[in-house]
């Protein structure tokens, strides 16, 4: 058994301590925004917050997760209104495909927060995540526009 | 679709039997004739067919509902290209319909095969989606409208020429009177269909042509949007699955025994003659037991095989001895070759390349005595159904697909062996729904890569350095012959030469006096695929790259050189020289900036690309800007070809720099994202694009323009460092990104 705090609510499920935390976020919590791609730690599909940090979901087990603020795309938007980063993807139209953009629109919102006005270097810096679809052009005018919002 | 998400996926699952669809039973081999039926798309008639809703349908394309929303149906898959939001606004643009009430469903093959076919093809790729089905999608659209005016003509006892629609909105002219489409929608649906339809000249268009924004957005930035991988249903099991990593290979043996006690593992199951799969209560406890799990392989002979027996066998396929395919020519070249003043050649090659989308491939399946039904992200709905059908044993009547948004498809999508595992798997589990979903790793062991190729090209000149000659020989493997040996022409693979071709939807862009294509077959045992490009990744390096190098050889400008030998196709040339305009070709470039130039023709596109870059210490390349020109013909969302040419630059270069699969005992070597490395964003360069429909043809859009950003680049290089690049991936060469 394990208890997590998952979008302010404490959740406890039925899963061994060494379960990598992504895996319990999608089969026993239920919440599917939060991807697999790689399974580790390379293409941050899988990205979510933990006590506000940007972290790969797949490397990061149950067990050292407990007791920490962890928060999935499903509760990026506070009090039902979206948060700035989804409105600058919804407004530039980001997403091909999509697979990949829960844990893009994670990691920018956490740069965001440490670096509200972030430079083009800032960005190649932060954001590492894969898109095979190849929607950076459009990532970083839409992280420019959230910042800017 | 985004009322497929909101209403779930098990709502979905229990609305389409509800649909007003006749009792029908047949086998699989009429299903197969089924499929291969030309297009006899109904648009209509007395009889009202109702949506899940209860809304009826004007046609098959178009359901209207009380309240004015419009849904429009889409057989093709969308998988990020865009294809969803362009068709629509197709059918929206003759339905004269209000945009903002417009939402869009996928009919199911089932469905589709009930109705002899009412959606015509659902096979999504080769840059088909859009072009392949313009036209009845168009009509579907038209007809409707001129229905639902004929209805509000009726009801008023006036002239239907006295009528007109807009924006959802008809009016009888004279008296001022007007109503909506959801309120003549019921009697419009029991009207005949008009014989004759007649569609705007695209000069019209006010919803096609323009870069509206995409209807499927929303939902993918907050997690609601549902992949195939996110498919839930009640009772489900998940499994993983392992199959010979030497592909021919058989599977031996496994020892269930030491994973039957691990957690939640409820069985483990033999898939084929292949593959093994544990079934578990999630996921990670299934990949957990099966990475416990000790198997025997049969690998066999090709246990042998490594990327070098490979290459070897393909370079003796470049001797003139061998065997060839003619794929095009004109003249003499091997006599002008012969008798030339001065020649060059070179030899460069492609590898193979793993399409690693985003989502690993999976597929869930409930499987009764009487009934299969497959949920999965597919980019061929009736293929996906066709293996449904194979795999279980059932006939169509009894089964269905449910097709859920793509995590990326790039080709992979439109084959259907996971879907076929999964059904095996569920076979032996009735009456449990069972997910099948492969590693990363498993991705990346059992692709259908992009065929490996070397190509040498020679080139002639005379004493007054006019290229007299040109011999282009490929040597390597055939997509068709494995995946569709129909579509071979007395064993010649028509596709090899893509962009190489005297005429047609992948025409070459020059001409020279003595040109001879060939291509010597040679298929190796890893299975190849359609990869977004398909045969224009190589073959737009090869030619493109040694076109510089003639240039060179003869010390002419590249953009010069080409344009002489361009002056009968000039659409490929209007697109090369839009890209030497916008890059400033011919001015001096930035301190220690270089550029390259490329074109090319695929999928009834022409294109062509201009890149800038800069190169530090011999082998760190930064790429700063790329523009990119592309004439598609007719352009229905602009906006959404910038990103498909944008992003098909992220995919080629990935390719070209980090790419590469690498043969060893039989099997892959690169297993991962760690080895099998995809470009960033702080890689990413500016991507100007031009988009220059110039009518009369509807060429694609999603992979053309993936082919001329490689051989821009490397042409850049050269003119950067003076060295020639003719073999990929550039990691093998030790050049990497800055």
């Amino acid at each position: 058994m394990a208890n997590l705090t998952i979008n302010g609510k404490q959740i406890e499920i039925d899963v061994e301590a060494d379960t990598p935390l992504l895996w319990a976020i999608r089969e026993n919590v239920g919440l599917t925004g939060t991807k697999y791609g790689c399974g580790i730690a390379q293409c941050g599909a899988c990205t979510v917050h933990i006590d506000g940090v940007a972290m790969r979901s797949c490397g990061i087990s149950v067990g050292d997760a407990a007791g920490k603020q962890i928060t999935t795309i499903e509760g990026l938007a506070g009090n039902g209104a979206p948060h700035k980063v989804q409105l600058a993807w919804i407004a530039n139209d980001v997403p091909q495909c999509g697979y990949c953009q829960s844990g893009m629109i994670m990691a920018v919102a956490a740069l965001l927060k440490e670096k509200p006005k972030p430079t083009d270097a800032d960005i190649d810096g932060a954001i590492t995540n894969i898109c095979r679809c190849g929607t950076f052009q459009q990532v970083r005018e839409a992280i420019h526009a959230a910042a800017n919002a | 679709m985004p009322q497929r998400t909101r209403e779930g996926i098990i709502m979905n699952r229990h609305a389409m039997p509800k649909l007003n669809r006749r009792a029908f039973v047949v086998g699989t081999a009429t299903v197969g004739a089924g499929l291969a039926l030309g297009l006899d798309l109904p648009f209509g008639g007395p009889t009202v067919v109702r949506a899940a809703d209860g809304s009826p349908e004007v046609n098959a394309w178009v359901v209207i509902r009380p309240d004015d929303t419009v849904v429009i149906r889409i057989a093709r898959s969308e998988m990020g290209q865009g294809t969803l939001t362009g068709l629509a606004q197709l059918v929206a643009e003759e339905l004269e319909c209000d945009w903002s009430k417009v939402t869009t469903e996928y009919p199911t093959p089932g469905q589709s095969v009930a109705r002899k076919r009412a959606w015509g093809d659902f096979s999504t790729g080769g840059s088909r989606g859009i072009r392949a089905s313009q036209e009845y999608v168009r009509k579907g659209g038209a007809t409707a409208r001129m229905m639902l005016i004929q209805a509000a003509a009726n009801e008023w006892n006036v002239p239907v020429a006295e009528c007109t629609a807009a924006s959802s909105v008809i009016t009888h002219t004279p008296s001022g009177k007007t109503t909506t489409y959801g309120k003549v929608v019921e009697a419009a649906a029991r009207l005949e269909p008009p014989a004759e339809v007649k569609l705007k000249d695209p000069k019209d268009w006010k919803i096609a042509g323009k870069g509206l924004k995409r209807l499927d957005t929303p939902d993918k930035t907050t997690g609601k949007m549902i992949y195939g991988i996110d498919v839930k249903l009640p009772g489900m099991l998940n499994a993983a699955i392992k199959d010979c990593p030497v592909f021919g290979g058989k599977l031996k043996s496994f020892d269930e025994a030491k994973v039957a006690n691990m957690k939640g593992v409820k069985k483990v199951v033999r898939v084929g003659d292949t593959a093994v799969a544990v079934v578990a209560d999630t996921w990670w406890h299934a990949k957990t037991a099966l990475d416990a799990l000790p198997v025997v392989w049969d690998e066999g002979e090709n246990a042998k095989v490594t990327s070098a027996s490979i290459a070897n066998w393909l370079a003796e396929g470049l001797e003139d001895a061998q065997p060839a395919y003619l794929g095009n020519q004109n003249g003499d070249a091997k006599a002008a070759i012969a008798s030339a003043a001065r020649k060059v050649e070179a030899v460069y090659n492609y590898p193979y390349q793993n399409h690693a989308a985003m989502e690993p491939l999976n597929a869930t399946v409930l499987y009764t005595a009487d009934k299969c039904e497959v949920w999965c992200g597919t980019q061929n709905g009736e293929a996906a159904f066709a293996a449904t059908l194979e795999a279980s044993g059932l006939t169509a009547d009894k089964c269905e697909v449910h097709k859920q948004m793509l995590g990326g498809g790039f080709g992979r999508r439109g084959q259907t062996d996971y879907i076929r595992q999964a059904v095996a798997i569920a076979r032996q589990m009735p009456g449990t729904p069972i997910k099948l979903l492969w590693s990363r790793e498993e991705d990346m062991a059992h692709g259908m890569y992009h065929p490996v190729t070397q190509c040498k090209l020679t080139g002639a000149f005379d004493a007054d350095n006019n290229l007299t000659a040109l011999r282009i020989r490929l040597s390597g493997q055939s997509i068709l012959f494995a995946l569709r040996p129909a579509a071979l022409e007395n064993g010649k693979d028509p596709a090899a030469f893509q962009g190489l071709n005297a005429q047609g939807e992948a025409a070459i862009g020059y001409t020279v006096p003595n040109l001879l294509v060939e291509h010597s077959m040679r298929n190796p045992h890893v299975p190849p695929g359609f990869w977004r490009g398909v045969n224009v990744n190589h073959n737009a390096i090869y030619l493109e790259c040694f076109m510089d190098e003639l240039a060179n050889e003869v010390g002419q400008d590249p953009l010069e050189f080409r344009r002489k030998l361009m002056t009968r196709h000039p659409k490929h040339l209007a697109v090369l020289n839009a890209v030497a305009e916008k890059i400033g070709w011919g001015k001096p470039p930035p301190k220690d900036v270089y550029r390259g130039i490329a074109q090319h023709m695929g999928y009834g596109s022409y294109v062509a690309g201009a890149a800038e870059i800069s190169v530090t210490d011999g082998n760190k390349i930064k790429v700063h800007r790329i523009v990119a020109a592309t004439d598609p013909g007719y352009a229905v969302n602009p906006a959404q070809i910038e990103r498909q040419v944008a992003g098909s630059f992220v995919y080629g270069l990935s390719g070209l720099f980090y790419g590469g699969c690498t043969v060893k005992d039989g099997r892959i070597v690169e297993s991962n994202f760690d080895t099998y490395n995809s470009m960033r964003i702080s890689e990413m360069p500016k991507v100007e694009s031009i988009v220059m429909p110039s009518g009369g043809f509807w060429g694609g859009v999603g992979e053309p323009t993936i082919c001329v950003a490689g051989p821009a680049v490397l042409n850049a290089y050269f003119a950067a460092t003076g060295k020639r690049i003719r073999s990929v991936p550039l990691k093998d060469q030790n050049i990497t990104f800055a």
